[in-house]
């Protein structure tokens, strides 16, 4: 058997299965929230405000756009991985993607939970 | 480690197999849905549920031709990398591997993306 030896910061694997584990959870979410409006069918405001209203959809919403956030910060992060070498470029844009994502979860809560 | 290395891949003259095309989109659609994507719909949603005067602004914005174009090119994104995010997974977990699957299934996303943002084009037309 040849003896594999790992090197690197150890985090690539984990970040593949979060990667798949929230996008399971996003295609999820999308399927609920398609058969909610079907079923529902909001034609004004008040009947929209309701649906988002439900404490129900604002925590599968909550969590839905937490794993778009973090799947969304390992994609950047690889992408930016692969064609960005420089390390100035590539530490500045990332930073300013955590902070983008870290301002929209405080937006989304905001927008929810108002 | 010495730099004149032979360089095998020239990108502009090899031609890309339908997987690889898909697996690019698949990035591209990735970034344009993380920006201009998560910004638009943070944007849509405070006005779609912030007030009434937002909601009706917003559903006359969402009217404008120019906007029904960028929707639907945003909506082909997002379905672009659903789908070929499915097949991913699928990848994963060893379904389709071999290669004239591989292939049709990148077919597939293709055609699969195209038809679903046909429909949602003429349901929002």
């Amino acid at each position: 058997m040849v003896k594999r030896i790992v090197i690197g910061a150890h985090y690539g694997s984990r970040d593949w299965l979060v990667q798949r584990i929230t996008a399971v959870i996003m295609i999820f979410y999308v399927l609920l929230l398609i058969s909610v409006i079907l079923i529902s069918a909001p034609h004004d405001y008040v009947a929209w405000k309701k649906i988002f209203g439900n404490q129900w959809i604002r925590i599968t919403s909550l969590l839905f756009f937490l794993s778009l956030c973090w799947h969304a910060w390992i994609g950047m992060r690889n992408i930016l991985m692969d064609y960005v070498h420089k390390t100035s470029i590539r530490l500045t844009t990332q930073i300013l993607i955590i902070l983008s994502l870290l301002f929209y979860i405080v937006l989304f809560f905001e927008t929810l939970w108002s | 480690m010495p730099k004149n290395r032979p360089r095998y891949l020239n990108l502009k003259e090899i031609k890309q197999p339908i997987p690889a095309i898909i697996s690019i989109l698949h990035r591209v659609s990735g970034v344009l849905l993380f920006f201009p994507g998560i910004p638009i719909l943070l944007y849509s949603l405070e006005m779609f549920l912030g007030s009434l005067q937002g909601y009706t602004e917003i559903r006359f914005i969402f009217e404008l031709p120019q906007i029904k174009f960028s929707l639907i090119a945003l909506f082909w994104f997002f379905t672009h990398h659903l789908c070929a995010g499915i097949r991913h997974l699928a990848l994963d977990l060893n379904y389709g591997l071999r290669l004239e699957y591989a292939r049709n299934s990148s077919k597939m996303v293709l055609v699969v993306g195209f038809f679903i943002t046909l429909f949602f084009g003429v349901m929002i037309w």
